[in-house]
């Protein structure tokens, strides 16, 4: 085996690739979480972008027409979770674990007909400067656009949650709804949005697989990277950049776990194959120790249902 | 109010059964691990299902159907439903199969991959697909620059060792400098997975890519990363142009014709089928004109030896890992044998998980 310095960035750079679709997720239900509701539907929400982007890449030949509609599909799918859980007043776990089911069943009745079909390139940027600069260029360059939104997107949602009024809206509609909506804030209109972004967001996850990381359609392909997203989500303790470090070192493991196997470690394999989930839980806890900021973070009314007396 | 509506569903569900089981239509019932759209070893036993329906025979099938407590189930739930010969086309569907065997004696199952036949109504069958494995080891062997087969591994069961054992024989006789270097995944089916498995080996050395698992994912990171790789149960030479060498193709159609004419008509039996290249169950996709003309040929050559029983994959003297002698010079190792390999030959990195 080669440990050399550029192969390390070959590395680093595939480990940024598979985390794309948890970080995107992630950030999604993370919003849709601090505005206070539970959204178990991102496995769902994400198979459901996947096969609309990759459809719509096979209908209209069109990538970008394929990642807006991805997308869109997200919006859609978690526009009826919304209905349900906001203007219906369900509740969310239960509306969010059907909204799964929902989606892995509907994306595989949409996707007959799209089986067996070749995906098409998806266009890299800096193809050249990842050639020609060892250990950073494939670290930077040579990824496709959706990979750099990803990186910022983390950033950006702390920036949104920190310093931004609307920022401080969603806090406040996920802390209390009772004293925000007395304040003349929408809370019912506010939760929408962040489940419709949240839908957004997943949709994106999703047509990342299918049309950029493994361009294909295949039932079931997101297989269980949205439970993952959830379960990032808690673990960072509700901060988008420990979202971003969960993300990284669950797939940065899943794949050294794989080479550690390439290499010929004589570690058992099973046990190799749960380190992924072992580590990022380890991590997370202990980079979130400090109680006040949990409570800082945590959306107080998460899960529960509001309504507005008339 | 309630107590209506549970009589009417009850004697609804007394009604179904009873239509179910008065219908006297012979019905056969596929059971499957994958999806049919997986383009692997589910697509290739769909195809032969389809070929059963040409044949003017009935049939039902379940995908995704997870082997463990629910594979049971769907089993039961087939036989139940008045199904007379049921296909089971999973190894993990082994014991389910024969515990529901059991309990209908009327029924006829066949299980593909397995080994066990408790009961007198189940037959197993399997293809030889090591002899695939074989002239994909010569051909990988030859292709080779870095010396490094990337193997993909699904679990840890005879059926996949032999694979891995076939290959890394091949490849040594053509080449003696060649390492095979393994990752399991323990999936049959996670595209993500497969592909991150590709890459890690292709990072790793590996200019050969062979997969032990369903899905495409392999071989377009194969494709991407400009490296050979191999089809796996049906032709996936689009998915991959310029990278698929051949495939090794699974072909079930005419076994399950043949079967399930043979209950129709009361002539089925008890058997444990196990066909190769000499019967077609096992067939190889178009080779890629990249190997050179010289290459094709010989492994054309190859091919029909393995077809006539001239050359035979496990020829001795073959090794283990630590040097034990395992098949005798000028032995050919016998199917018991070959059936429940558990063991590498020599030359294969690594040890094979518990």
């Amino acid at each position: 085996m080669s440990l050399d310095i550029s192969f390390i960035g070959i590395l680093i750079g595939s480990i940024m690739a598979s985390s794309v679709p948890l970080i995107l997720a992630a950030s999604g239900e993370l919003i849709t979480e601090r505005s206070g509701v539970l959204n178990l539907g991102v496995e769902g929400m994400m198979i459901i972008g996947a096969i609309s982007g990759f459809a719509l890449m096979v209908i209209t030949d069109n990538l970008f027409i394929a990642i807006v509609g991805s997308m869109l599909s997200g919006v859609i799918i978690s526009l009826i979770f919304g209905f349900l859980t906001q203007s219906l007043l369900t509740n969310h776990v239960a509306t969010g674990l059907a909204l799964t089911i929902f989606g892995i069943g509907l994306s595989a009745m949409l996707g007959k007909n799209f089986v067996g079909i070749p995906g098409k390139e998806f266009p890299i940027l800096f193809s050249s400067l990842r050639e020609s600069i060892p250990f950073f260029g494939p670290i930077l360059f040579g990824h496709s656009i959706v990979l750099y939104f990803a990186f910022a997107l983390p950033f950006l949602t702390n920036y949104f949650l920190k310093k931004t009024k609307l920022g401080l809206v969603v806090r406040a509609v996920g802390d209390s709804p009772v004293s925000a909506s007395n304040q003349g804030i929408n809370v019912i209109l506010v939760r929408y949005c962040c489940i419709l972004y949240g839908g957004a967001m997943c949709g994106l996850a999703g047509a990342y697989l299918s049309l950029i990381y493994t361009p294909q359609w295949i039932e079931n392909m997101t297989a269980g990277r949205g439970w993952i997203a959830l379960a990032l989500v808690v673990f960072a303790t509700w901060s988008p950049i420990k979202v971003l470090i969960g993300a990284l070192i669950f797939g940065g493991i899943t794949i050294l776990q794989l080479h550690m196997q390439a290499i010929g470690f004589r570690i058992p394999v099973q046990f190799l194959s749960a380190l992924p989930y072992l580590m990022t839980i380890i991590v997370l806890v202990v980079i979130s120790r400090d109680s006040r900021k949990i409570k800082l973070n945590t959306p107080t009314s998460l899960g529960r249902i509001f309504y507005k007396e008339k | 109010m309630y107590k209506n509506f549970f009589r009417y569903l009850i004697s609804a569900i007394f009604l179904l059964g009873f239509s179910v089981n008065s219908n006297a239509d012979f019905k056969v019932g596929f059971v499957y691990v994958g999806p049919t759209g997986d383009h692997g070893w589910t697509f290739q036993h769909h195809e032969g299902r389809n070929a059963v329906e040409a044949a003017g025979i009935k049939t039902t099938f379940v995908e995704s159907v997870p082997e463990g407590a629910d594979a049971e189930r769907v089993i039961r739930q087939l036989a139940q439903s008045g199904h007379d010969l049921i296909f089971t086309t999973s190894f993990g569907y082994m014991d389910p199969t024969n515990k529901v065997a059991k309990d209908f004696p009327n029924v006829k199952f066949e299980h593909a991959t397995g080994y066990k036949r408790e009961h007198s109504n189940v037959s197993t069958y399997s293809a030889r697909f090591y002899e695939g494995r074989t002239l994909l080891g010569h051909i990988a062997g030859k292709m080779t620059k870095t010396n490094t087969i990337g193997y993909i591994a699904s679990f840890p069961i005879p059926e996949v060792i032999r694979g891995i054992n076939a290959m890394t024989l091949a490849a040594q006789k053509v080449n003696p400098n060649i390492k095979t270097k393994i990752v399991w995944v323990f999936t049959w089916y996670d595209p993500g997975k497969e592909a991150e498995a590709a890459q890690a080996l292709i990072d790793q050395g590996a200019d050969v890519i062979m997969q032990h698992t369903d899905s495409t994912a392999p071989v377009q990171t194969a494709e991407k990363a400009g490296v050979w790789s191999f089809g796996q149960a049906s032709d996936m030479q689009r998915f991959a142009p310029k990278s698929i060498l051949t495939s090794i193709i699974d072909d079930w159609a005419p076994y399950y014709v043949e079967r399930a004419i043979a209950a129709r008509d009361g002539t089925w039996k008890q058997q444990d089928t196990w066909h190769g290249l000499k019967e077609g169950m096992v067939a190889m996709g178009p080779y890629n004109s990249a190997m050179g003309a010289d290459l094709v040929k010989e492994v054309e050559q190859l091919q029909k030896d393995l077809a006539s029983g001239k050359v035979h994959s496990f020829t001795g003297p073959i090794y283990d890992q630590k040097g034990n002698i395992l098949v005798a010079d000028g032995k050919v190792a016998d199917d018991g044998m070959l059936a429940g390999m558990s063991v590498y030959v020599k030359g294969v990195e690594g040890d094979i998980p518990k």
